[in-house]
């Protein structure tokens, strides 16, 4: 009996995960973010083989060739120590994305269960967790990203140790409300009812309920990652030369901006690009996963 | 035995013209499992003076019909496809909405269930009813608040001057059902379109507001069309009913007409399903089957599947409504 | 109403402490000794010894805390390890500018998110939608270093209209001085009747404060949107148009007002953007702020000026958003009950 009840749980959720598949591909501009967000991770991974020019990607000057427009041999131009643009960002998508999953893993571990137990017991721990992440989130994050990069010196781990400080509390936070809200739910009160432990109804019934608007926000937050990284990178205060870094490469760009535009433009416009896709995507399976919003869809 | 039973002190109920009439009315809803045909082809119409009930279960389309006179359908994805509402010797679905803005509200005026989720939280009942005056009647803002304490007062409510100044979630559900009907009732109306207005209230209150709504129609010279699924109010309240079903008019008759000979397989099972008291039986009888999805086509009647009486013949065509008496009106080939 | 104010006033002052606590221990975790640090390269080892008493940084960490409270009571930030400048008046001489800025921006998010917000939840699914979505997401994408220097290349290089940056032109501020009555230049010419300075800063404003005002916009429309269709949906709008009232002021005044308290909050949490956002585009724009201070002192880790800002910053952020608090009270008479 408690096999078949088991095999209909899961048809039925394979059913749901399939049509919640189908509304996110239906909306084009979240198939667009998609398949940025692939090719980004392509080009990631296989950076060395797909760049035309990958050790000056990697740094490696080519003064012969200084501040070249787009051309068919450098499509986007060569900056100012020479080096093809394009084979740059490529490389810069390795350092974008690696430094999204890494920051966003952290922040997902430690503000999901510490929202969690927050919601989830109350009282005193409520309060205690809260007042400390209430405290981190009256900064504005990147401020206090700057300020941390600043005290602790600037490098990419510190830059992504400071992204991660001042933004986890985000999480904690929307995982309370949304355990909170969870929490008074029917379904847990059976369970309670029944004689299910703590432990058990926390991971099995409102963990699984609470997670999507986490999902959502993690693939937000990967774009907001970049863009933090990227300005930290602006300031001098993340990654540094020679690494490719998309916001080291539109500061270098500055000083030439006016008639060598292409150097911070096109490094620019990978930030742009990246972080829209990922926003895209987000809205998209918001969309796709919020049961009043789909409705309206299926409405129509 | 065939005559409108005139139960209250008002002379001339009859006159030749009814004040507001329905022609076969379609409204479709467009989802993505197909079109639902929530109102298919329903006439009804209403009397000055008169209380006209409209009866059946959820989803029988008699809400849709009263949205549909004052044109309140969400347009996509609902569409008034086919009709005629004559109110005034003018098409209501003809008019321009700035010319159905003045009727609304002012001419004909609707009541809803939900009287907490009916009145905007963020302002006082004062703002909300002196729109009423100041849009219709043109009234400064000083008089539009005397009429509105005028209002509110014939609707029962203590202190007006005070409520004026609270806001929705202050009251309680019978407060701001009166709060409701004020606002509604404020221009004198000459119909009023009652959408459940109980339905969602205390029980203790229930007959409380009924009665004052019966009272103030018969104050103000209203006709009044009375939506509900609730035929012990439609007994006390109305003096015609209709009655729907799946979207279509199945029965019209007087109420005395309805409770005694109930003709409609439908309206007979209603009738059954009812506790009545003194009749002693150890089940209240249900109906079978359940009502079928908006979006079906379904060929022939629509309440087949579940009749007692079905035969082959009933799945061929839609019955067309007939007189079996004067004034009494069923769709089933088998009357 | 007033309980409400005072029970949030009294969180404030919570809150407050609590960031001074963050800022004190960022401010110990600089690497290296502060008081060589103030004493610049190369210090004397007997001059260090006499610095080192002089801040305090011989006593335990507890007392200095508290000499660092006892300094913020007094206003003393401390100074700036360049200059040697008090940093409470390096920031009060950067901060008008960013005010005239980000108050620019902020109107202009408002203004006109708000609307765009309105009218694409009414016109749902239709082109303007999907063009007004667009844009929003597109506007919380980019990065505003980067916009701004496009927008310098649009407006300033091949259209002409408006200047590279600077707040004032340096020829007319010279010619026109402007009286400093409220420290703000345009208010200022606008009190004193000083033309052509006012419409010189008027002009070097728009393009500073257009940028600033993206995301905002983006974040404002899209949240407007969202909220508008919800509450379209309604009954109480239903009860509306029953009574005869128009579209419009269904949309603007019955809908939107209740629409406004997510808008209004996520516009305080704007906030938080902007106050960063400002940095880059002063810089950007040559705009004599804040950022302009902040940025000179992170390249020259000038920790005082960093950490007095960033404190600075953070205070302002938690009260804008109190004043938001209470706005939202004012505007939603529910909230008042929940404590």
């Amino acid at each position: 009996m408690e096999k078949v009840a088991k095999k209909q749980n899961q048809e039925g959720r394979a059913r749901e995960l399939f049509r919640s598949m189908s509304l996110i591909l239906n909306n084009p501009l979240t198939t667009f973010g998609l398949l940025v967000i692939l090719a980004l991770f392509i080009i990631a991974i296989f950076a060395p083989f797909l760049a035309p020019f990958p050790d000056q990607g990697q740094g490696h000057s080519n003064l012969d060739e200084r501040l070249e427009p787009p051309t068919v041999k450098h499509p986007m131009g060569t900056d100012n120590l020479g080096r093809d643009i394009l084979s740059r960002i490529f490389f810069g998508a390795r350092i974008s994305l690696k430094a999204a999953v890494v920051v966003v893993l952290i922040l997902m571990s430690i503000g999901v269960p510490l929202g969690l137990i927050a919601g989830y017991f109350g009282g005193k721990i409520d309060e205690v967790i809260m007042r400390f992440a209430d405290m981190i989130l009256a900064f504005p994050s990147l401020l206090l990203a700057i300020a941390i990069v600043a005290s602790l010196g600037p490098s990419l781990l510190n830059a992504l140790i400071a992204i991660a400080i001042s933004w986890w509390p985000w999480y904690t936070r929307l995982m309370r409300s949304q355990v909170i809200s969870v929490k008074e739910m029917q379904f847990v009160e059976s369970a309670r009812a029944i004689g299910a432990s703590r432990w058990r109804i926390m991971f099995r019934q409102i963990l699984p309920n609470c997670l999507s608007p986490i999902i959502v926000q993690a693939t937000i937050d990967m774009g907001y990652v970049i863009l933090a990284i990227a300005s930290l990178g602006f300031l001098g205060l993340g990654t540094q030369p020679p690494a490719a870094d998309w916001g080291v490469m539109v500061s270098d760009g500055r000083e030439y901006f006016m008639k060598q535009w292409w150097i911070s433009t096109f490094s620019g416009g990978a930030i742009f690009l990246t972080v829209l896709a990922f926003n895209l995507t987000g809205d998209g399976i918001r969309e796709a996963l919020d049961p009043k919003i789909r409705w309206r869809f299926q409405k129509n | 035995m065939h005559q409108v039973i005139v139960k209250l002190n008002m002379p001339e109920i009859r006159t030749a013209q009814p004040v507001l009439s329905i022609k076969d009315l379609r409204t479709y809803f467009h989802t993505a499992d197909g079109i639902a045909r929530a109102v298919d082809g329903v006439d009804y119409h209403v009397y000055p003076g008169e209380t006209l009930g409209v009866v059946g279960e959820s989803g029988c389309g008699k809400s849709v019909s009263a949205l549909s006179i004052l044109r309140l359908i969400a347009i996509p994805p609902g569409e008034i496809v086919s009709g005629k509402i004559q109110f005034e010797n003018q098409n209501l679905l003809d008019l321009p909405m700035s010319k159905m803005r003045e009727i609304r509200g002012n001419r004909i005026s609707m009541i809803f269930q939900e009287p907490m989720s009916s009145l905007n939280p963020v302002f006082t009942i004062g703002y909300q009813l002196s729109k009423v005056f100041t849009l219709h009647q043109k009234l400064t803002q000083k008089e539009a608040n005397q009429k509105s304490i005028e209002i509110l007062a014939a609707c029962e409510i203590s202190s007006p001057e005070r409520i004026m100044k609270t806001y929705p979630h202050e009251l309680s559900g019978g407060m701001r059902q009166r709060a409701m009907i004020s606002m509604a009732l404020g221009c004198n109306p000459d119909v009023l379109i009652a959408d459940e207005p109980t339905t969602a209230l205390d029980v203790t209150i229930q007959a409380q507001i009924m009665d004052l709504i019966l009272r103030l129609k018969d104050n103000f010279g209203m006709a009044m069309i009375l939506i509900t699924h609730d035929l012990g109010i439609v007994a006390k309240s109305a003096q015609r009913v209709v009655v729907m079903y799946a979207g279509e008019k199945v029965e019209e008759t007087g109420v005395d007409r309805l409770f005694e000979k109930p003709s409609h397989p439908y309206t007979i099972a209603l009738m059954k399903s009812l506790p009545v008291l003194g009749r002693k039986e150890k089940y209240l009888e249900e109906i079978k089957g359940v009502v079928p999805a908006p979006y079906r086509e379904i060929a022939g009647c629509k309440f087949a599947d579940r009749c007692s009486e079905m035969t082959t013949a009933c799945h061929e065509k839609r019955p067309q409504l007939k007189e079996i008496e004067t004034g009494h009106l069923v769709a089933c080939i088998h009357r | 109403m007033l309980k409400f104010i005072l029970r949030r006033l009294t969180w404030l002052i919570f809150v407050i402490l609590g960031l001074c606590v963050i800022t004190f221990i960022l401010s110990r975790v600089v690497p290296g000794d502060p008081a060589e640090l103030y004493l610049g390269p190369r210090p004397k080892p007997e001059q260090v010894e006499i610095v080192r008493t002089q801040l305090g940084l011989d006593k335990p960490q507890y007392i200095q805390f508290f000499y660092y409270l006892r300094d913020l009571s007094q206003g003393n930030l401390g100074e700036s390890l360049r200059t040697h400048r008090p940093v409470v008046t390096g920031i009060s001489d950067h901060l008008p500018a960013t005010l005239e800025l980000m108050f620019t921006a902020i109107v202009m998010a408002l203004s006109l998110g708000i609307p765009i917000g309105v009218i694409s939840a009414k016109k749902e699914n239709t082109l303007i939608d999907h063009i007004n979505r667009f844009f929003s997401v597109a506007g919380t994408s980019l990065p505003s270093f980067w916009l701004a220097m496009i927008f310098q290349i649009i407006f300033f290089r091949w259209l002409g209209i408006f200047p590279i940056g600077g707040r004032i032109d340096t020829i007319v501020g010279l010619l026109n001085p402007v009286e400093k009555m409220t420290g703000f230049i345009i208010p200022d010419a606008l009190i004193t009747g000083n033309w052509p300075a006012l419409k010189d800063a008027a002009w070097h404003l728009i393009l500073p404060s257009m940028t600033l005002a993206v995301y905002p916009t983006g974040v404002i429309a899209r949240m407007t949107r969202s909220t508008m269709l919800e509450v379209l949906r309604e009954d109480y709008i239903t009860t509306a148009r029953s009574l005869g009232i128009s579209e419009t002021e269904i949309l603007f005044v019955q809908g939107l007002r209740n629409a406004l308290v997510p808008t209004l909050t996520t516009a305080g949490l704007c906030f938080a953007f902007m106050l960063v956002g400002t940095f880059y585009i002063e810089l950007i724009f040559f705009w004599p702020g804040i950022g302009k201070y902040v940025i000179n002192a992170i390249l020259l880790n000038d920790y005082p000026v960093i950490m007095g800002v960033t404190l600075l910053m953070a205070i302002f952020y938690v009260v804008v958003n109190l004043i938001v608090d209470i706005l939202i009270a004012i505007v939603d008479p529910r909230i008042r009950l929940e404590s």
